[in-house]
């Protein structure tokens, strides 16, 4: 579905991603791990358009979309939850959706909005509330549910559990799971990697901007001494 | 209390253009990050395109259309031939630009038509005169007051209600993360200079109904204006640009009445201590009266 084709990202004069090639097939839950500063958040932030690369090439479907406008991806599919979320802190919830609802017709919209009330409660309850006074898992969940307004084949999301207490650590995972068994294919940076692992279907191993390995997510997870040198069991 | 009843009512009247055009302003602003100095020159454009119409036997009845139609246009052809080459440049670029616009419209002007003023007569009403309770108040005040009012409730429920409005909050918040909603670059920021077009051309018909004529300069003195109302409100702030502007007309007014008129030249004085009173303000409250967070720039 994904093929992330050798590519070079650079930040001025720093090399954020060197020659990182990654791949995702169809229904798969892939999971990008990997220390701080390793390239997981720019090698999403070049996948969704944000970022253009250097070199290499990014396929969606077949398609080249290497420095597409994230606009047009969200149309083709692709929807990434960005780091720190993004909320629009001074939209309410409502609004955040609606406009996250923006690439899809009225009564489609209308239809997503009340899909996503019935998939977050929490957020139901807070419907006219601005984003700005969510909770952190709260708003958390309005990132998701707003990623999935345009009812992405593909869902990528950077670090959907950082900054959460343990239980929202849990209904967060908990959503992964049940995106998955909706036959979401769902490219997940996470910091907490031993549970993304246990998670994933396969997974890639960053460090300093380059894949360093990659494997069935059980294949990473039992890799102990590659990974406690990387990361630390978490 | 008749004297201060009938300064607040101009207050208002002058206020309320400045409101219109700061809130243009501010709208540029929250999704391009530019103080847009061609502006005010949409309010010439206005005043010219109905010179020009009445020349050839327009009447008045049509003139709100032709102008704010005039003025739309305008914005969105400054955003499509000009801004939209420098967006990714940095905002100095971008300032420059405008400035480069706004004197490009002067220049314009007074090269194939004329440096001097052109004038037209106003329609007959405008000046007429009625009485509420022995406070007399010119038909025009009221006009002013109430178009403004019934043109800010429309765009407080544009952006409230409309999938337009709450895309252009969004993208004024954060641009990058409306693109990843799916929010066209393009298409926003269009949007946002049509409806700036728009609000300016409203300003315009109330201007020129007021007097009814055209010079190059005259958009730069409502800009200059336009734009300190916006930066009173909080740059960016919706609402504080319309009440940046209310509360430059109601200073503008009530000094000008109140003051005292000790020697000739004294009305300048009022002016100054307008000034002075907004620098005060500054120093108080930099970031204006409301302040915009924004999500900052990775």
């Amino acid at each position: 579905m994904l093929e992330v084709d050798r590519i070079t990202t650079r930040y001025g004069a720093i090399t954020a991603l060197h020659d990182a090639s990654v791949s995702i097939s169809a229904g798969e839950l892939v999971a990008i791990v990997g220390p701080n500063g390793a390239g997981k958040t720019t090698l999403l932030n070049t996948v969704a358009g944000l970022l253009r690369p250097a070199t290499g090439n990014v396929r969606f479907d077949g398609n080249d979309i290497t420095g597409a406008e994230p606009a047009r991806l969200v149309r083709a599919g692709l929807a990434l939850v960005p780091e720190h979320r993004r909320l629009f802190k001074d939209l309410t919830v409502e609004e955040n959706l609606r406009l996250a609802g923006c690439t899809t017709k009225k009564h489609e919209r209308r239809q997503r909005l009340e899909e996503a009330a019935e998939l977050f409660p929490v957020l139901r309850s807070k419907w006219t509330t601005s984003a700005g006074y969510l909770s952190g898992g709260e708003a958390q969940q309005l990132a998701i549910a707003r990623a999935l307004m345009s009812n992405p084949r593909l869902l990528l999301l950077d670090e959907p559990t950082l900054g959460l207490a343990p239980t929202m650590v849990d209904v967060v995972f908990e959503l992964l799971v049940r995106l998955r068994e909706q036959g979401r294919t769902m490219l997940v940076v996470e910091q907490n990697a031993a549970r993304a692992l246990r998670l994933a279907d396969r997974a890639y191993l960053l460090r300093s901007g380059r894949v360093v390995t990659t494997g069935t997510g059980a294949e990473l997870a039992a890799d102990s001494s590659l990974f406690d040198s990387f990361i630390g069991t978490a | 209390m008749t004297k201060l009843l009938q300064s607040l009512v101009d207050g208002l009247g002058v206020g309320s253009t400045y409101a219109l055009l700061a809130l243009g302003i501010s709208v540029i602003f929250g999704v391009m990050h530019l103080v847009n100095f061609a502006h005010g020159e949409l309010i010439t454009v206005g005043a010219y395109v109905s010179y020009f119409f009445f020349l050839h036997g327009g009447s008045w009845w049509w003139m709100p259309v032709v102008i704010i139609g005039s003025a739309v246009l305008a914005s969105v052809a400054t955003e499509l031939v000009a801004f939209r080459w420098v967006r990714s440049a940095s905002p100095f670029t971008l300032l420059l630009t405008s400035f480069a616009l706004e004197r490009l419209s002067h220049a314009l002007w007074q090269i194939f038509v004329s440096p001097k003023q052109r004038a037209f007569p106003k329609p007959s009403w405008v000046f007429n005169q009625f009485k509420i309770a022995d406070i007399s108040f010119e038909v025009m005040d009221v006009v002013t007051i109430a178009v403004t009012a019934v043109t800010l409730a429309l765009t407080a429920l544009v952006f409230k209600r409309t999938l337009f409005g709450i895309s252009v909050r969004g993208a004024a918040e954060d641009f990058d993360a409306a693109r990843l909603m799916g929010v066209r670059a393009n298409r926003v920021i269009s949007g946002a200079f049509a409806f700036a077009g728009l609000l300016a051309g409203v300003a315009a018909c109330l201007i020129v109904m007021r007097s009814p004529a055209a010079e190059p300069s005259m958009g730069a003195d409502w800009l200059l204006k336009a734009v300190i109302a916006a930066v009173i409100g909080g740059l960016g702030s919706f609402t504080g640009a319309v009440i940046g502007g209310l509360i430059l007309g109601l200073l503008e007014t009530l000094s000008r009445v109140y003051l005292p008129d000790i020697a000739e030249g004294w009305d300048k004085f009022s002016t100054a201590v307008v000034y002075v009173l907004i620098a005060a303000f500054f120093v108080i409250r930099p970031e204006g009266v409301f302040k915009v967070a924004r999500a900052e720039r990775v």
